[in-house]
């Protein structure tokens, strides 16, 4: 395929030579458009030497005519005039403008926040009419749900701890070595571990692992209308998709926050060993250092966050919007809205605390 | 001189395990000819499509689509054929326009702006020009399947593959969408393979069908479908357009 640029009386003339299809299309695009573009004026399309074209070829002339304002086709057979005026007639309607998906992000945050409002609200009341909607709750599922987001839990939330026992009783006893006050790494990593990191850790493996599957669980039951089957049954959705997992987050959360304190303990406890401190000081010196209120402070810390990262969770899955895409979506906005909140909490707590003297 | 045919099915069975789906299959697709596979659920429509497009080999025989072996060709093949999924397979992440651009994208090197032009020339030939800005969830169902025939027609293939077009359309859609299959053979030329079940669909646009049947496990009739309901003898053809339903089902 070959094209050629000639001017005759000060008009330009595109000649076309060979079979305008796809391929000769892509190599001619741009040399086409371009002559068409500074002709000035309108151009004469010279096609007698094009034995056959398709969509793609009817296409660069169509556009090769729009460019130059005009244009008079030359030697086309009928086929060519027909494949041009069909390609005409569906460049004449004009895409509409893409939906304005990008609100102004100020507007989407406080209708999000609205909206987050409004499904918290639905779950108070779910929570207070539970007892008359008992049916409503599926049992079996409340168990397969704790199952999944504390049993199934607690090697990862095991070793997690562990590990951050460790590291945060390693770190810490250089500093305190200079002083001699090794012994005080137990006091500092105790506290830390229950007061603090126990509940926030436990949280934030329950965002990645349990907020998450919620979310995508949920969003897949809205994209395939179970949702909607299951409020035109005359069933509460809130009642009977949230609360069971609500519930098993409540239920769960305490328990691996602990499980998560002690590993962390028995991580610090390596540490201390290796530095010549026995278990029986290290566990006298732990003892002596948190309270029995800091225990339950991180206890109390760990059910609102578990039940922060739930509704979450279930909030992101039932708002998801259509499409394989918006699945993936509300497991994101899970995950992230899920550790965002838990350290809102926390931050509150702490000022809530302090202000208590707790 | 006979034109050569677009498609031939020789003597091509599908089995999965034990179970017999079809077998001893024979049919040819000629240029410009809009064939129908039609049939019962069950009876392996869709199985001989999936043969066909190059998805699933057949246990026996061999599909020929454009002179090449579908099971041992290259991908160069693919971009000579455009098929439509029932439901439309559109990619939820891009607009319609970014999805018909996909092919044109993947298979030449046209410059962005020539094929996001022809991507709208394709839109526009289906009748969803003023679409094309819209992601595919904000779309009927009768214009995803539209949309996954402008992005089937994205490389002008000369031979197109629907799978159910009228399967969940209401009859309104349904006609409109058996009125563009006719407009883009008349147009462009095009032959259609069309696996169905929708009567109405079947007759008005089929020039030749051929009819698989669960229990015969193969073919049970070849012609012209309006033919086929007037004039066949077959107790399983005349039950099946005149829907009349099986005591024993």
């Amino acid at each position: 395929m070959a094209l050629r640029v000639t001017h005759h009386d000060g008009r330009l003339t595109l000649r076309f030579d060979g079979p305008l299809d796809l391929p000769a299309t892509a190599s001619l695009w741009t040399q086409t458009l371009t002559a068409a573009r500074h002709a000035g004026g309108k151009i004469a399309l010279d096609v007698t030497q094009v034995p056959n074209c398709d969509t793609a070829g009817a296409t660069l002339l169509a556009a090769a005519e729009t460019a130059s304002g005009g244009a008079d086709l030359i030697g086309a057979n009928a086929e060519i005039v027909a494949l041009l005026d069909l390609v005409r007639a569906a460049r004449k309607v004009p895409a509409s403008p893409a939906p304005d998906h990008q609100a102004d992000p100020l507007r989407q945050a406080a209708r999000a926040a609205l909206n987050g409002l409004a499904f918290l609200g639905e779950v108070v009341v779910a929570v207070v009419r539970a007892p008359a909607r008992r049916r409503m709750i599926p049992r079996r599922d409340l168990l397969a749900l704790t199952d999944d987001a504390g049993v199934r839990a607690i090697p990862l939330v095991l070793l997690l701890g562990f590990l951050m026992g460790l590291i945060l009783a390693f770190q810490s006893s250089i500093p305190l070595r200079r002083f001699g006050a090794e012994i005080y790494v137990v006091n500092l990593v105790t506290i830390s571990l229950v007061r603090e990191l126990g509940p926030l850790l436990a949280a934030v493996i329950l965002a990645g692992r349990t907020g998450s599957a919620f979310a995508a669980e949920l969003g897949t039951m809205v994209v395939n209308d179970e949702v909607a089957a299951i409020t035109t049954m005359g069933i509460d959705p809130v009642t009977m998709l949230v609360l069971p997992r609500l519930l098993a987050t409540l239920l769960v959360m305490p328990g691996l926050a602990l499980l998560l304190e002690m590993a962390g303990l028995g991580g610090m406890t390596l540490v201390m060993g290796t530095l010549g401190f026995p278990p029986v000081a290290v566990l006298h010196q732990a003892v002596g250092s948190a309270r029995l209120s800091d225990l339950l402070q991180g206890l109390v810390k760990a059910s609102v966050f578990g039940a922060a990262v739930s509704i979450i969770g279930c909030r992101t899955g039932l708002g998801a919007g259509l499409g394989p895409r918006a699945v993936g979506e509300a497991a994101t906005a899970a995950v992230v809205g899920g550790i965002f909140a838990t350290i809102v909490l926390d931050g509150i707590f702490t000022v809530l605390f302090y202000r208590l003297h707790l | 001189m006979s034109e050569a045919a677009l498609i031939e099915a020789e003597d091509v069975a599908q089995r999965f395990g034990d179970r017999t789906i079809f077998e001893h299959v024979r049919f040819s697709v000629m240029p410009r000819e809009i064939f129908v596979i039609l049939g019962g659920s069950g009876c392996g429509k869709s199985t001989l499509m999936r043969q066909m497009i190059g998805l699933l080999p057949p246990t026996a025989g061999r599909v020929m689509v454009l002179g090449h072996d579908m099971h041992a060709a290259d991908a160069d093949v693919l971009t000579r054929i455009g098929v439509m999924f029932q439901g439309g397979a559109l990619f939820g992440n891009k607009t319609l326009l970014e999805n018909v651009m996909l092919p044109l994208e993947m298979h030449t090197e046209l410059p962005r702006e020539a094929r996001a032009t022809l991507a709208a020339v394709k839109l526009g030939l289906v009748g969803l020009a003023d679409a094309a800005n819209r992601q595919p969830a904000e779309i009927s169902g009768g214009m995803a399947k539209r949309c996954a025939i402008a992005r089937a027609l994205a490389l002008d293939p000369p031979l197109l593959f629907l799978d159910e077009p009228a399967a969940g359309l209401d009859p309104i859609t349904s006609a409109g969408l058996d009125k563009l299959i006719l407009d883009l053979r008349a147009q462009l030329g095009i032959s259609f393979v069309v696996v169905s079940h929708e009567l109405t669909s079947i007759l008005t646009i089929g020039d030749r069908c051929i009819m698989l049947d669960r229990e015969a496990r193969g073919i049970i009739a070849t012609g012209n479908p309006s033919k086929l309901r007037d004039e066949s003898q077959d107790p399983r053809v005349q039950a099946f357009f005149r829907r009349s339903a099986k005591v024993n089902e």
